[in-house]
């Protein structure tokens, strides 16, 4: 994925130009909301449209691989209004995934929100363990490489997030299951356990697989962020009013820092939900990854179509939330001013 | 006044135009640049598993020792060996032999992928730059919302909608990528639009479309073609891992992704080769792409605004 020239975009400007600070703010989070609102819809029609696209009928699509009784086509026909003309069938759909109402799962014979909430701890648990080490690990690992600008430690720093960045998850995974799993036993090969603190020791080799190419994301990020900042004029004036180098660089630079690392947050968040795919078939977990590679290969479409609109949803809202906390974080880009 | 959509052929516009690149230069840029500053060690070693692979892909069944399908029923899962140089898989299938042929899907793939979206988002992105105005904002709009689709995710539900294979997924991923490409192409045609040469070819009575295509796109292809291959690594990663879950290219046939899928039951047992090889394939050829890919960005791409 070309993760890192995704997030450029990712960030809406919203200009602001009516006078008065809090006419400015809501004015500005009304327009975020509203784009986001705008992207959700137009996603929505991605989705749900795109079956159109497959010739043939609807009911013989959604049936497919299966066979189908007289009355369970007839059913089918009438839970989705197949009959109806396409864009009510969209405003039926659209109703009621806005009420978290995605339908029945094919495979499942359950509500698709009861077979997704099902599995989605499992997945929450391992995208919150990936998130911690690449927190630690991206965000560390690029403030050391950018205070050493040049010198050896920074070399070896990107030598070694290039290498990271070209072991894809599945090659991590079964290195690590390889490794700490079957050979060394440290590790279950398999499933999710039971309990919270079980769930967590089975998570942490598919959390460590997991986070390896988002950890050299954050990590180059994070470097070339602090090298813009220990550039600037005001961290000279720091230096030279006196203040120690670790106060400079806690104060001035990382925070400064942070806001080109928030925005990858999105970026990051859909990045971890999808590859969390790969990592889940390889560990053999029972999360939404797993899952909608699962209702793919079983036909199971309406589970398909509400896992891609959770993901497209978590990243158009987290990417809205980071922008929306912008001027929380650096409270010059609330003032309007174009001194970044 | 009217403006003449062909160039007329009796005003002598000169050939060789200002402000076009032509190859011959770009050549001479790239071999020339002062920008080396990697090793060249490492560049001759990517380059060279690069060509490695590219040779087994195309004379894979003069490469390889066997069949990939030819199954040796006394070596299963076998260690390396002068009859299987790379040990053999749980059907007892030369892992060697897999691996070369597997290199045809491998990089195919992903050059299809680079092509397609390159195509589409020069397109998309010379349209939006040059016509700026509410196209412009229209197509940035869809752009977004692309954004907002993984491009796996994107492949997944290709797979989900058209069914498994290579096909599906090489249409999707060209779609993901190529928000990409037309965003880079529309900056890069926005800063030509306001150079001389377009007005100087407007003043001699050019069309706004053959100024477009025939001028303005060979000077943005440079940079946004080297930016493109920088997709070539994450892409051949992407389709490797579609197959490793199943729904890129299908068994029998030997594909990097799909072989280390098949060989997910015998790590298990303690045999780790016939899943390790393939892996360690896709590693050496996504690193090796992106170390050429780096570079011949650096070269080209020296001024790429913002």
């Amino acid at each position: 994925m070309a993760l890192d020239r995704a997030v450029a975009p990712a960030v809406a400007n919203v200009a602001a130009v009516s006078p008065g600070r809090s006419a400015r703010v809501i004015r500005r989070i009304a327009g975020r909301l509203g784009g986001l609102a705008l992207t959700l819809f137009l996603a929505s029609l991605l989705v749900f449209f795109s079956r159109f696209l497959v010739p043939g009928d609807p009911v013989s699509f959604l049936l497919r691989g299966r066979q189908p009784s007289p009355e369970a086509v007839a059913q089918v026909t009438e839970q989705y209004g197949l009959d109806l003309p396409a864009w009510q069938q969209y405003l039926t759909w659209l109703a009621g995934a806005v009420q978290g109402d995605f339908g029945r799962s094919l495979q499942y014979r359950q509500d698709v929100s009861a077979v997704i909430a099902d599995r989605l701890p499992v997945t929450l648990m391992l995208v919150v363990m990936a998130g911690a080490i690449i927190a630690v690990i991206g965000i560390s690992s690029g403030i050391v490489a950018a205070l050493n600008r040049g010198r050896a430690l920074d070399r070896a720093t990107l030598v070694g997030l290039t290498v990271l960045s070209a072991i894809p998850s599945f090659v991590g995974s079964i290195v690590l299951i390889s490794v700490f799993a079957v050979q060394l036993g440290w590790f279950p090969t398999f499933g999710s356990g039971e309990g919270p603190a079980d769930m967590a020791y089975h998570l942490v080799l598919p959390s460590i697989a997991l986070a390896i190419v988002f950890v050299v994301l954050v990590g180059k990020v994070t470097r070339s962020s602090m090298v813009d900042q220990l550039r600037r004029e005001h961290v000279e004036v720091a230096t030279s009013r006196g203040l120690r180098r670790a106060t400079v660089v806690r104060r001035h630079v990382v925070r400064n820092a942070l806001g080109p690392i928030l925005t990858v947050s999105g970026v990051l968040v859909a990045g971890l939900l999808v590859a969390s795919t790969i990592v889940e078939a390889a560990f053999g977990l029972a999360g939404i990854g797993s899952l909608l590679v699962q209702s793919v290969d079983r036909l199971d479409f309406p589970v398909v179509q509400a896992i891609v609109m959770l993901i497209v949803t978590a990243f158009v809202v987290v990417n809205a939330m980071v922008d929306l906390a912008e001027p929380w974080i650096d409270p010059r880009s609330a003032a309007g001013a174009g001194a970044r | 006044m009217t403006i003449p959509t062909t160039p007329p052929p009796a005003a002598g516009a000169p050939r060789p135009a200002p402000g076009r690149v032509g190859p011959a230069t770009l050549a001479v840029q790239v071999l020339r640049s002062p920008r080396a500053r990697r090793p060249d060690a490492v560049l001759v070693v990517a380059a060279g598993a690069l060509a490695v692979m590219t040779l087994a892909a195309v004379f894979a069944p003069f490469v390889a020792p066997y069949p990939p399908d030819a199954i040796d029923l006394l070596a299963v899962n076998a260690p390396p060996s002068a009859a299987h140089w790379l040990g053999t898989d749980g059907l007892g299938r030369d892992l060697l032999s897999r691996l070369v042929y597997g290199a045809r899907t491998a990089l195919l793939g992903p050059l299809l992928v680079v092509i397609g979206s390159t195509v589409i988002g020069m397109l998309l992105g010379l349209i939006a730059g040059w016509r700026g105005g509410w196209i412009d904002a229209v197509l940035g709009r869809v752009f977004d919302v692309l954004f907002a689709f993984p491009s796996l995710l994107l492949a997944i539900m290709a797979v989900a909608l058209f069914g498994k294979g290579l096909v599906a997924p090489v249409i999707a991923m060209s779609i993901a990528y190529a928000p990409f490409v037309a965003r880079l192409t529309r900056s890069l045609v926005k800063a030509e639009v306001s150079r001389p040469y377009v007005s100087a070819y407007r003043v001699q009575g050019f069309g706004g479309a053959w100024i477009a295509f025939r001028r303005v796109l060979p000077n943005v292809t440079p940079i946004v073609g080297a930016q493109s291959t920088l997709n070539f690594g994450y892409v051949l990663a992407e389709l490797a891992g579609l197959s490793f879950l199943g729904l890129g290219v299908q068994p029998p046939t030997p594909d990097w992704g799909a072989m280390i899928n098949e060989a997910q039951s015998g790590i298990l047992a303690g045999a780790f080769l016939p899943a390790l090889v393939p892996a360690i394939a896709v590693v050496i050829a996504v690193v090796a792409v992106n170390i050429l890919g780096d570079e011949l960005s650096d070269r080209i791409g020296g001024g790429i605004p913002a």
